[in-house]
């Protein structure tokens, strides 16, 4: 069952349409990657769903009732991109603020606060400013701070940007504590790889359009295909063309395709060795999200 | 090396606008505020001190003094005014109305020629002494007028009544070197009734101007006694202004640096995520407002109590048209600094903008340099501004003793000053609403 969701929005800032007919949808209890180059309309979409932007047209759906721009956000989290919290202040002091300013209060509101420094591992540096933390414990306390008001859809956008792999590990720990609790989650990455392996479902925006929706296979089998990409060193330059291998820009380098890795790739081999070259290197990738990205979006740099 | 550094720099300052305004605009723009307050103070002269002249005697030597004043250039003279407040009927000002004028800031100074004032100055001068004195009701507010119109006297009663000098220096000298010879006797009354012809015609003719030298010299030959008609010592008076003055000049640039911090809060994502809360736009403002109101009467009455502590301010019989007129003025400000802020679009913008405007108001308010100092264009000027009435509101309640009534006209122009920068804010903030 979809949580939110959006159908057909379009948004333009003066020239530039941001958003045109860009539809999508969040299952229930489901962490859903939004990815797409610099520029595509994720932040747009994004700040649309949070109330903070007026769509020029569509529609947008929380838990099945249509959402106006100036309706209240009951049930939904946001967590920016940026570091919103108050420098000044301690942990336990933008917690008590954002909370306070969600409608929490009393021994509700402590409860929350409590929860959020154990969940963000912050308890023991509560009392310090904000400005004296690390850039992993703010992206932390950055999250906890859209979270406390116990959401249940929550919109993160770049949640682990500029962070160590610890920190991102920790933070992916929290996201996944959220999940268990049936939390349903959009996040919007550069992180190919996180999302990946985080998320159950991808949607890439381009050009404020979706041009794919699904799992990471099904992405895959839909645009780049399932062949393996391999990747050969050769001693030499072969005399002659090898069968299955095209060149690369590099002399000793070729690359080939194959289906099935047990079957196509000692062939391959046979082949390069019938060539009277030996392989000093190999690499067998199978297809990744950055493919299906790369394939789909194109390598042009975007600015 | 150094020329890769010059092109850098310039290449920077040519493309930062808020930059340029700092380093040409904004000195040249203060200069001419500046050239404006302070500069036409000396162009035409002094400015004419307005007295009010109060005639007891009734005598034909204070009736000469009286036409002497109104002859003279370097002052303005009122003898007759509106008996009260509404009634049409002018008639001559008595004691009660000159102190009423001047505790109502209509003349700094008003001149009482009391009876018995031609035995004073027959008497007058070295070796002579009693009668009445000149008296000169002052408000405390003005220290110069009360200086100047005391040496105008000096001079004026010398030209105005030469021949009672003259008789009294004769009777001095005979009283030391025995008496004068029938025929001196005789020189001398012809000559005293030429010397008081002329003095009044001369009178008549006003050649007395400001021009005319000798006061200073003169100085103290004529008994003046200078009676503070609001009863404070002028010191302590002063720095009421001081600390009306310097507060309400920080007030605004505390307002629009604490303002400023929704400019960063716009720029650090937080302003997206409060209005993302159950906080609407005009709720933020209003908390906002609160706490720089709050802060700003913090500010004010900390600085009255430490000149209450350190220069003796009479801040607790004042304290009803205080809290007035610091609430409201905490109020305004804040108001001020919160549109300021929602009109620029960066820190740097507002820091330019807000010490440009900040300084002309305080120069044209008379933050830095009293108003009444000023040229009668720049002090209707003042009243442009919402720190003048601020100002001129604290000098009401600490100088005049103003009852709250009278303060009715500040409070007016203070609240449509606020309720106009607030709308303005909350307008120029709906850009930062839904895109």
């Amino acid at each position: 069952m979809a949580v939110l969701r959006v159908e057909h929005a379009k948004k333009a800032f003066g020239r530039t349409q941001a958003l045109a007919d860009a539809s999508l949808e969040l299952r229930e209890g489901e962490l859903l990657g939004l990815l797409g180059p610099n520029g595509a309309g994720k932040t747009t979409l994004v700040r649309a769903l949070a109330g903070r932007l007026r769509l020029d047209g569509g529609a947008l759906e929380l838990f099945g009732r249509p959402l106006s721009p100036a309706d209240r956000r009951e049930g939904l989290g946001t967590v920016p991109q940026e570091i919103a919290l108050y420098p000044l202040l301690t942990a336990r002091e933008n917690l008590e603020a954002f909370g306070s300013l969600n409608g929490l209060g009393g021994a509700g509101l402590r409860a929350k606060v409590a929860w959020a420094l154990e969940w963000t591992g912050l308890t023991e540096r509560s009392r310090e400013p904000v400005r004296r933390f690390s850039g992993g414990m703010r992206r932390r306390l950055n999250i906890a701070c859209g979270v406390l008001h116990d959401p249940r859809v929550i919109l993160l956008d770049e949640p682990t940007v500029g962070v160590d792999p610890q920190s991102r590990e920790r933070i992916y720990e929290m996201l996944g504590r959220l999940r268990a609790g049936g939390v349903s989650l959009l996040l919007t990455t550069h992180q190919l790889d996180e999302a990946e392996a985080r998320c159950e479902r991808v949607v890439i925006i381009d050009h404020g359009r979706v041009i794919a929706a699904g799992t990471v296979p099904e992405l895959v089998g839909a645009t780049v295909g399932a062949e393996r990409a391999v990747t050969l060193r050769l001693d030499r330059p072969p005399a002659e063309a090898v069968a299955g291998l095209a060149p690369t820009d590099e002399a000793r380098v070729f690359r080939g395709q194959v289906r099935d890795v047990d079957v196509d790739l000692p062939a391959l081999l046979a082949g390069v060795a019938g060539a009277g070259c030996a392989v000093e290197d190999l690499e067998v990738r199978r297809p990744s999200l950055q493919s299906v990205f790369l394939h789909l979006t194109g390598r042009e740099l975007r600015e | 090396m150094i020329g890769t550094l010059l092109r850098i720099h310039w290449l920077n300052l040519s493309r930062d606008r808020a930059g340029q305004m700092l380093s040409f605009v904004v000195p040249v723009a203060f200069f001419t505020i500046f050239g404006l307050v302070f500069g036409s103070q000396n162009r035409g002269g002094t400015q004419r001190v307005h007295v009010a002249v109060v005639d007891e005697s009734h005598t034909a030597v204070s009736d000469r003094l009286v036409k002497a004043l109104q002859r003279e250039k370097g002052l303005v003279v009122l003898t007759r005014a509106r008996a009260a407040a509404g009634d049409t009927t002018r008639v001559p000002i008595d004691r009660r109305r000159a102190e009423e004028l001047v505790r109502g800031g209509t003349v700094p100074v008003a001149i009482v020629l009391p009876a018995g004032i031609d035995t004073s100055l027959a008497r007058s001068g070295p070796g002579g002494g009693g009668g009445p004195a000149i008296e000169l009701l002052s408000d405390p507010s003005d220290p110069v007028a009360p200086q100047v119109v005391g040496g105008l006297l000096q001079k004026l009663v010398m030209t105005a009544t030469p021949d009672l000098f003259m008789t009294r220096g004769l009777g001095q000298f005979e009283r030391y070197t025995g008496p004068l010879t029938p025929r001196q006797r005789q020189g001398i009354d012809r000559w005293l009734p030429l010397l008081k012809a002329r003095a009044e015609r001369d009178t008549g003719a006003g050649t007395g101007t400001t021009s005319d030298n000798g006061s200073a010299g003169l100085s103290g030959i004529v008994q003046v006694e200078v009676k503070p008609v609001l009863g404070r010592k002028e010191d302590t008076s002063f720095i009421s202004y001081y600390a009306a003055g310097i507060v309400v000049m920080f007030l605004l640039f505390t307002a629009s640096a604490v303002a400023g911090t929704l400019l960063d809060e716009v720029d650090s994502g937080t302003l997206d995520r409060v209005l993302s809360s159950r906080v609407g736009m005009t709720g933020l403002l209003a908390g906002k407002w609160t706490y720089l109101t709050l802060l700003g009467v913090a500010q004010v009455v900390v600085m009255f109590v430490y000149a209450m502590l350190v220069f003796h301010l009479d801040l607790l019989h004042h304290l009803p048209g205080f809290a007035v007129m610091t609430i409201l003025m905490a109020g305004t400000t804040s108001a001020f600094g919160l549109f300021l802020a929602s009109l620029c679009r960066s820190r740097a913008q507002l820091g330019g903008v807000s010490l440009l405007l900040i300084l002309a108001m305080s120069a044209v308010g008379g933050s830095m340099f009293p108003r009444f100092l000023m040229t009668p264009t720049m002090q209707k000027l003042g009243f442009l501004t919402f720190n003048g009435w601020a100002l001129d509101g604290y000098i009401k309640v600490f100088w005049r003793n103003a009852p709250l009534p009278d303060l009715l006209p500040h409070v007016a122009v203070l609240l449509g000053f606020m309720i106009a920068f607030l709308a303005l804010a909350r307008l120029f903030a709906r850009r930062w609403e839904q895109a």
